[in-house]
């Protein structure tokens, strides 16, 4: 039979042995689909990577798709560590992107430079104080985190929905139920004229830099790995328990907020019910995929951007159903979890032992 | 007001109220009995797309009624050796694995349906299940019009729980069932394999998941659309705490949700636009959450939920 043995240190070309396998691992299983359904497989993956990455242009509309999923997968990897499952990013991105419009499109006048870190601040906050209610619920009366976070993404979508069909519709807009734009001061201005690349990327690299100082090199950041680590341990060794639950909601709800910002003010310019196609839910995939590391969650949001992206530009040149790149980023995530075992343990095989 | 407690004396509204509820009662005794054995399968949100997918495919394509149900309950097993492989075996984070199942089940379902029927428009009907003519009983009145709204596929719902609750509390499966998702060490010393009962578990009960998937395209609608399943299986993972891991409790609380549905859709009307549909459609999760919260400090966990237990390893 099989028993896992803990490893005490990865060598690193285990780790990176292992990340290449798991990529391939799930290429060889979206092929099967792919040709089943009867596409020319290796010209799909070569359209999927020239798609994704295959000139400036394709380049630019990848790192534009990652832009919420690096905050996205920041607040799944922040709250995992401490091991707050927060499954409501996808709420928490539509109350940053409401509390955006709210602020943004026309209530405050302001130049600039104060317009729009008021935006940020108000998304974040909305993000923050919506994860709060199931932190709270969890400390207080020790309800699971999971199941409210996860029913409070509906209860918000459909908030969104009846301010944006009622109080916040934009009578300019047609009768289309969408919210009114978001004022030129409060705008996140383009990285490179003509792309739709905005400076959204670049506060999003800026906040994962800074959680990843925050995690490892802070007091709190500590607190939260040990309340992460062993709760009662904790608890037991006199470390404030609540206070980090507390602390790891504001961020990671906050940074599922500014996702929701950096959507409407950077790319959108107004709020619709269909913002995010589940970018709360891909964060999850981007964290796990990252190894709940901040930093590491840049690439790998980068990757799932890539898929996404790539897959669209290839099922628009061979007819496949770009239902692919969520097949794709599902095998990447659950190789990448089998992957991890792999460097986390040794593998032995041992013979039954008789009894 | 009196119109608004006039909806309770309709037929019609106990009808709906059962129908809405049959998919939650499968669902949430799939994810109780998953969890009875120590594992959370987050994969009932996908499980259920494919059930409704895989169910209607079938039959679609020349299986009988029945024959679509049992291929629906095939595939939600197959999504539950998955979970369950990666989980129990393997001990992986069940959050991430059933988020990831989920994802998995529900691209597979859309790929194939986008394969099987590239550019179709109006998606293609089926004949689904047809009302049950109940002797008897039928013919009385209020309750007559209430069960000739119903098909046999409801019946298997409650057939299910009656056969869940009874395997549970009464059997010996039932009893070291529900050891392992309490004290697995202590179903080890008996001898018996605790990745086996949990492996068994997982599956049957994805298969239940599947079955609440596939009632929705085979018995309330007659295909399948995108986004139908729309939370029904989030839904069941809140019932499932609500009920406190019991299969009684499970019927109740999707009874319940049921007529909480049924009475919001009718109370629209009755108000006429005057209050916005989304607050009504806010309702059944606003009562989970508030459920939730109010059954947590009581909430009897099975103990090991969520624990990976490694033979030997303590």
């Amino acid at each position: 039979m099989i028993r896992f043995v803990p490893r005490e240190r990865t060598p690193l070309w285990l780790t990176v042995a292992v990340s290449v396998g798991s990529g391939l691992a799930a290429l060889l299983l979206t092929a099967l689909p792919l040709a089943l359904s009867g596409a020319p497989v290796f010209s799909a993956f070569v359209l999927m990577a020239q798609g994704a990455a295959g000139d400036g242009f394709a380049l630019a509309e990848t790192l534009t798709r990652a832009t919420p999923l690096i905050f996205t997968g920041l607040a799944a990897a922040v709250a995992f560590r401490a091991k707050l499952w927060n499954i409501g990013a996808e709420g928490q991105l539509y109350a940053g992107a409401l509390a955006t419009v709210a602020l943004g499109a026309g209530l405050i006048e302001a130049p600039t430079y104060i317009l729009l870190p008021t935006v940020l601040i108000g998304a974040a906050a909305a993000g923050a104080a919506l994860l709060l209610i199931p932190v709270l619920f969890k400390t207080r009366f020790g309800a699971d985190e999971v199941v409210v976070t996860l029913l409070m993404n509906f209860i918000v979508l459909l908030f969104v929905q009846m301010m944006i069909e009622g109080p916040m519709k934009d009578e300019m807009a047609m009768g289309w139920p969408q919210s009114a734009p978001v004022l030129d001061e409060a705008t996140l201005p383009k990285l490179v004229t003509g792309l739709r690349l905005h400076w959204g990327l670049v506060i999003a690299v800026v906040a994962a830099v800074a959680l990843h100082i925050f995690i490892t090199r802070t007091v709190w950041g500590f607190r939260i790995r040990a309340v992460g680590e062993n709760a009662r341990a904790a608890r037991y060794a006199g470390l404030p328990v609540v206070k980090a639950m507390v602390l790891v909601g504001v961020l990671s709800g906050g940074l599922a907020g500014l996702a929701g910002a950096s959507e409407v003010a950077g790319l959108k310019g107004y709020l619709t019910s269909d913002l995010s196609p589940g970018f709360g839910y891909a964060g999850i995939v981007v964290a796990t995929l990252a190894n709940l590391s901040p930093l590491g969650v840049i690439p790998a949001a980068i990757f799932v951007a890539g898929v996404f992206v790539g897959a669209d530009s290839m099922s628009r040149a061979i007819g496949v159903s770009n239902y692919l790149a969520d097949l794709v980023v599902a095998f990447s995530l659950l190789s990448v979890l089998v992957g991890g075992l792999l460097t986390r343990f040794r593998i032995v095989l041992v013979r039954r032992e008789t009894v | 007001m009196w119109a608004a407690l006039d909806i309770l004396l309709q037929a019609n509204f106990w009808a709906a109220t059962i129908r809405i509820a049959t998919p939650l009662i499968f669902g949430v005794l799939g994810a109780l009995l998953c969890e009875r054995a120590g594992v959370l399968n987050l994969g009932i949100e996908g499980i259920f797309v494919a059930g409704a997918m895989s169910g209607w495919l079938a039959v679609y394509l020349g299986l009988p009624l029945w024959g679509g149900v049992l291929v629906a309950a095939g595939v939600g097993a197959l999504f539950g050796l998955i979970h369950g492989t990666l989980t129990v075996p393997l001990g992986l984070s069940q959050h991430v694995t059933g988020i990831g199942v989920t994802l998995l089940a529900t691209s597979i379902a859309y790929f194939g349906y986008r394969v099987a029927f590239p550019n179709v428009a109006t998606p293609p009907r089926i004949e689904p299940f047809a009302p049950l003519d109940v002797p008897v009983l039928g013919d009385l009145p209020f309750v007559g019009p209430i069960l000739g709204q119903q098909t046999a596929f409801t019946v298997l719902a409650f057939v299910c729980v009656g056969l869940v609750a009874l395997v549970l509390a009464r059997t010996p499966l039932g009893l070291a069932l529900r050891a392992v998702g309490d004290n697995p060490e202590a179903v080890e010393a008996q001898g018996l394999s605790v990745v086996g009962l949990r492996m068994g578990a997982v599956m049957a009960g994805s298969a239940l998941m599947a079955l609440g998937g596939a009632f929705l395209t085979l018995s309330a609608f007659n295909a399948f659309y995108f986004g139908m399943i729309n939370g029904r299986g989030w839904v069941c993972i809140a019932l499932t705490v609500f009920a406190s891991w019991r299969p009684g409790k499970a019927l109740l609380g999707a009874l319940l949700f049921g007529a909480l549905d049924a009475y919001q859709l009718r109370l629209q009307t009755i108000t006429g636009g005057a209050v916005p549909s989304q607050i009504f459609l806010m309702l059944p999760y606003i009562f989970s959450i508030a459920a939730l919260v109010l059954v947590a400090r009581r909430a009897d966990y099975p103990r090991a939920l969520m624990k990976p237990y490694f033979k030997g390893q303590r």
